[in-house]
């Protein structure tokens, strides 16, 4: 927070007084050009006398200046204090702020309004309550709104008539103020002193309600905040556990290079940013991701049509020989990886993904984040389309109930399944695209989401898209329900052990296979 | 025991035995004293004591032929129980430095650094060597005997089990990386000094530990030759077979996944203890998911369901490893992912597998087992 | 009939899968060394009955009362097998990487088969006088040292079939034993499972008529999960329901 220099107590004594001089008039009225112009004398003197020896008569024309001046005097001040000496300058400085912050309320930028509205509050000034209430009954965006009337109320707190700083307190309260918080603790302390008077025992007891207020609503606010973020993690989880579910149920095929296909998916991402850094206008330079989706997505279903072709098609109906073969796999790729591009490497999200929405008082949540949620859901829609009610669906099915008959039938298995595990290694291709956007593009991304996934899919069930679906909520909401108690390293280890007891209870996950060739 | 009730004991296997013993235990040791520094027959003290590693790695690897090879049951978490043991070993010989550490300490460097001033409770039963070695075999065990209870009595199986062991090996590894567990953190335990006296620098010291690897690497090897040509030997092939037909014939078969994962975690146990002091160091780097996988490798590499196998996987792997990052030090995962991928398509049953095959046209059939019935779901 | 000959006596049982009832509202009795054969068309839950008798699958209602009314309902596979009950797969089901021998020496009945007296455990003259007989019995003799793996599918099912007979079962449960065998070879399991059902009582799933027609003495059918009729073979085949449900879907009878 950015605090005037000059002493607090007598701006606000000399801006009371100006006020009370001045009528409510020049107040109320917007600062219109006429206005100024009509000033202009007053302005002069002042801009003069900003310089003077005496400090009375800097402070003077300082609140003069406040109250009067507009964003026009910004460059002559500025000029002012480039020349001026130490004791101008911290009179100037404040003068500055607040006229420049004034006309920051109207800017046309949101987060340029948003901020002025925070910055009024540090310089502490009165008539900054009147600036703040005028744009809040204009402003269209409500969470610049919501700080500008955060901000007037801070103001109101240090006004010196009782009524209206328990006003504020309480409206503070109401408003769920996260940065009110420091100040109505402060007065909840010179409460409880001993030498307190009765107005400060009045604005503790309102400022105790009020912070009640504020902790209750941060509570719920940091619940919802986990909960986003244990979502978020489930997402990504989940796309990643579609791709091995898929193959696991479907094929049953272990694939532990499933991380790496999508370690493919994100530096496909990686290559299309830099073949738009060295081809394409930098205007469209944001274009690359939407580019990237279709390159990730048939990269990775390469190597995964080339892995089935070479490697696991020897060893269909035996799991821990596809476990190890495809680890074999991942550690090839991993290490090809590192060789070829080094250990870190970065993706610059698109302007659209970055930044974040305030979607309530204290809630925060990054637009990268919202976008993988959406993307998980499209997967598994997609997925479910594509298995369930598609011919291609219908096929794999067949072929994964019964391969002969199937094969008898017309349908080429050979084909189905070198499809099935393409479009598995494109999922996690996928996957690998949109976890560009919330870390770096390195050789052991998969490595460290694959473990959790794989426990998505134990304790999913094998080959029931709700039971991954579920699992990776559970899984992943756990995660960061534990992190912020335990630590990220135990969270890991109570998972494991959670999962380990899950199973005491449901060896099969959460949706076994029935039938009578359920454990065959 | 008539002939025909137990495997028979190929006679060339049992002779090739005795001679691979005698080399090991006499001829690389009189190598190492005997012939002149200069000379081609030395084995230089860093070649034997790079060997006698080898050999810990050998029981490690036995202990999951075990439990993988015969029995079907794949534990990718054996490195929790090498590192279990190695660091009750370590914890001794790391108390054991005492005066002689950097900061002149009785407790060791690293909790003079993370300012810990007490002895933690848990490091007292370290302060003596049986402590150590008893806590080297037996918290494996009993952590073992945990794990498996949870996991095969509600009949993990499978995938399932390798994954929840792979989950476990990366938990522990995640784990031991804390320095709140006041084990060292990410440095491990190291700098030892001496064992029962002897100074480890010292290479007689070094030859007395490879030549009591080389004995516990026979015990571990007839041990488990023991477990595997008696009847619950058969009862573990037939799990891996039949499981659904082994409870059919009255026996309970995690009872039996139990009993064999905990002997292979006691044997990893062991493996790690005997690491710890011929290497000089633990770290959490033994533990994780790889140094687990890399078992599997071995024993893959070697012949799965030989005990033999096991044995010549480890050492060949290792040894091939230490000559290749000589040269190539960025190609070994190549080489270790590639092994993966070529011994499980193509040679299922090792480099054994292999050898018997061009021999046993002119032999009687030896048992080797076949790839058929392995499939595990 | 008195309860006392019965050793098997299922009540209402009931096994749904998600809603399809494999067995819907079973009553089966057995008596004490009877021979009964179990036909029905495919799907009928013939299959299921046994499982649920052997505890492969724990039914989702009914009662299965063995011997002197020990209910199996809740009992898992192996103790199911220690009480008595053994039970042949309907695809052979041996340990193909054992010899022959090493196969029935597993299977033989024995005070105890947990882990450390197995291991401890040495197999006495008697028990491999015994596995000898069995052998006999059993027409492996010859290939005792081989590998189960290796032998013929009709080899493999005698074998399990002998595994079955060592465990001394006193209710032996046989699905479809000789699928896949010769006519030579059918009319031998015919004899063997007769001269069985002296000792024990069998519960034998058939398709083949034949076969069905030398051994059984009683017969029953089971469609969409219940006994529709039982009696012999002649009066089974001549009832009018049996012929429209069974017959008229597949004319596997003659």
């Amino acid at each position: 927070m950015r605090r005037g220099f000059v002493p607090f107590s007598k701006i606000v004594i000399v801006l009371f007084l100006l006020i009370l001089s001045q009528g409510t008039a020049v107040a109320e009225q917007p600062l219109t050009s006429e206005v100024a112009a009509v000033a202009a004398a007053p302005i002069e003197q002042a801009l003069r006398d900003i310089t003077s020896e005496d400090a009375a008569v800097r402070s003077a024309a300082a609140a003069l200046l406040i109250a009067q001046g507009d964003a026009s005097l910004l460059p002559t001040l500025d000029a002012i204090r480039a020349e001026a000496d130490r004791a101008t300058r911290q009179a100037i400085k404040p003068v500055i702020d607040l006229l420049k912050n004034h006309a920051n309320l109207t800017s046309a930028q949101s987060d340029t309004r948003r901020s002025a509205a925070a910055d009024l509050v540090g310089t502490g000034h009165p008539e900054a309550i009147i600036w703040l209430e005028e744009a809040a009954a204009k402003e269209p965006v409500w969470w610049v709104k919501y700080t500008m009337e955060e901000s007037a109320q801070l103001l109101r707190l240090r006004a010196d008539a009782h009524a209206v700083r328990v006003g504020a307190v309480k409206k503070l309260g109401e408003l769920r103020s996260q940065n009110g918080l420091s100040a109505l603790k402060e007065l909840v302390e010179a409460g409880v002193q001993s030498g307190a008077t009765d107005e400060q025992r009045a604005l503790a007891d309102a400022a105790h309600a009020s912070i009640g207020q504020i902790d209750m609503w941060s509570w719920w606010a940091g619940a919802i905040e986990t909960l986003f973020r244990g979502i978020s993690l489930s997402s990504i989880l989940l796309m990643m556990s579609l791709g091995l579910a898929i193959v696991f149920g479907l094929m049953g095929v272990i694939n532990m290079a499933h991380g790496e296909l999508m370690m493919v998916g994100a530096y496909a991402t990686f290559v299309t940013q830099q073949a738009f850094v060295g081809w394409v206008s930098p205007e469209l330079f944001d274009w690359y991701f939407p580019a990237a989706l279709p390159v990730a997505f048939l990269a990775a279903a390469a190597f995964g049509w080339v892995l089935e072709a070479t490697v696991i098609r020897f060893l269909y109906g035996r799991l821990l020989e596809t476990l190890l073969a495809t680890w074999g796999v991942s550690l090839i790729l991993m290490q090809a990886a590192r060789v070829y591009f080094g250990d870190l490497t970065a993706v610059i999200a698109p302007q659209a993904l970055r930044g974040g929405a305030q979607v309530m008082v204290g809630v925060y949540l990054p637009y990268n984040r919202i976008f993988i949620i959406l993307l998980s859901i499209v997967c598994v829609l997609g997925i479910y389309f594509l298995l369930f009610r598609s011919n291609l669906g219908i096929r794999v099915r067949s072929v994964t109930q019964n391969r002969n008959m199937s094969a008898c039938l017309g349908i080429p298995t050979r084909k189905v399944d070198s499809y099935t595990f393409a479009f598995a290694s494109g999922l996690a291709g996928i996957a690998g695209w949109a976890l560009t956007m919330v870390g770096n593009v390195d050789p052991g991304l998969g490595q460290n989401y694959i473990v959790d996934a794989f426990m998505v899919v134990v304790t999913g069930g094998v080959g029931k898209l709700a039971g991954t679906i579920w699992a990776s909520l559970g899984i992943g909401g756990l995660n960061k329900l534990i992190e912020p108690v335990s630590g990220a390293v135990y969270g890991k280890v109570f998972i494991l052990v959670g999962v380990i007891l899950f199973l005491q209870w449901r060896p099969q996950g959460l949706f076994a296979a029935k039938g009578r060739n359920a454990d065959a | 025991m008539p002939e025909h009730e137990r495997v028979r004991p190929d006679s060339r296997e049992t002779l090739s035995l005795y001679l691979v013993g005698l080399v090991l235990l006499v001829v690389l040791p009189t190598l190492n004293v005997l012939p002149a520094e200069d000379s081609w027959l030395h084995l230089s003290d860093f070649r034997l004591n790079q060997f006698g590693k080898f050999l810990a790695f050998a029981i490690l690897a036995l202990g999951l032929d075990l439990i993988w090879g015969y029995c079907g049951v794949l534990s990718m978490g054996q490195g929790v129980f090498f590192g279990l043991g190695a660091y009750c070993m370590g914890m001794y010989l790391a108390l054991q430095i005492g005066a002689e550490s950097v900061y002149g300490s009785e407790l060791p460097d690293f909790m003079v650094w993370t300012q810990v001033k007490e002895l933690p409770l848990f490091w007292y039963p370290f302060k003596s060597f049986w402590g150590g070695f008893l806590g080297a075999i037996l918290v494996p065990v009993l952590f073992a005997t945990l794990f498996g209870f949870l996991a095969f009595r509600s009949r993990i199986k499978g995938v399932y089990f390798a994954i929840i062991t792979q989950a476990l090996a990366f938990a522990a590894w995640l784990v031991f990386n804390r320095n709140e567990t006041r084990l060292g953190g990410t440095n491990g335990l190291t700098d030892f000094k001496q064992l029962l006296g002897y100074r480890l620098s010292d290479p007689s010291t070094q030859r007395g530990l490879y030549i009591i690897t080389v004995l516990a690497l026979g015990a571990a090897y007839l041990f488990c030759r023991w477990i595997v040509a008696s009847r619950a030997g058969k009862v573990l092939i037939a799990i891996r077979d039949s499981e659904s037909r082994v409870t059919f014939s009255g026996y309970t078969p995690w009872m039996y996944k139990l009993f064999v994962f905990v002997v292979s975690a006691g044997l990893a146990g062991l493996a790690g203890m005997l690491y710890v002091p011929q290497v000089g160091i633990i770290t959490p780097a033994q533990i994780g998911v790889l140094p687990s996988l890399e078992v599997v490798i071995w024993v893959a590499v070697g012949g799965r369901g030989t005990l033999i196998g096991a044995v010549l996987g480890a050492v060949a792997v290792n040894y091939g490893r230490s000559v290749l990052t000589n040269y190539f030090p960025e190609a070994w995962p190549f080489i270790l992912g590639g092994l993966f991928v070529v011994v499980v398509t193509m040679f299922p049953d090792g480099l054994l597998g292999m050898i018997r095959k061009v021999t046993a046209r002119k032999q009687a059939p030896a048992p080797v087992i076949k790839a058929e019935g392995r499939t595990a779901a | 009939m008195t309860d006392g000959d019965l050793i098997l006596n299922c009540e209402n049982i009931v096994m749904d899968y998600d809603g399809f009832k494999a067995l819907n509202n079973c009553n089966f009795r057995v008596q004490y060394n009877e021979l009964r054969v179990v036909i029905g068309p495919n799907g009928a839950g013939k299959t299921t009955l046994l499982d649920v008798i052997c505890g492969k699958t724990t039914p989702t209602s009914g009662k299965i009362l063995f011997g002197k009314g020990i209910n199996l309902v809740g009992k898992n596979a192996e103790d199911i097998t220690k009480l008595g009950v053994g039970r042949k797969f309907q695809a052979p089901s041996v340990y193909g990487n054992l010899s022959v021998w090493q196969n029935l020496d597993l299977s033989i009945k024995r005070p105890s088969k947990g882990v450390f007296p197995t291991l401890m455990g040495r197999s006495s003259p008697a028990e491999r006088a015994r596995i000898e007989e069995t052998l006999e019995t059993i027409g492996l003799s010859p290939h005792a040292h081989d590998r189960a793996g290796s032998l013929s599918h009709g080899q493999k099912q005698w074998l399990e079939i002998g595994m079955v007979i060592l465990q001394e079962p006193s209710l032996l449960l046989v699905d479809e034993p000789v699928a896949g065998m010769s006519d030579k070879e059918t009319e031998q399991t015919g004899r063997l499972l007769t001269s069985l059902s002296e000792k024990q009582a069998i519960v034998v799933i058939e398709h083949d008529m034949d076969f069905v027609r030398q051994i059984a003495k009683i017969v029953t059918v089971l469609a969409e999960g219940t006994v529709i009729c039982e009696g012999t073979v002649e009066a089974v085949q001549a009832d009018d329901h049996v012929r429209e449900i069974y017959l008229g879907r597949a004319k596997v009878a003659h």
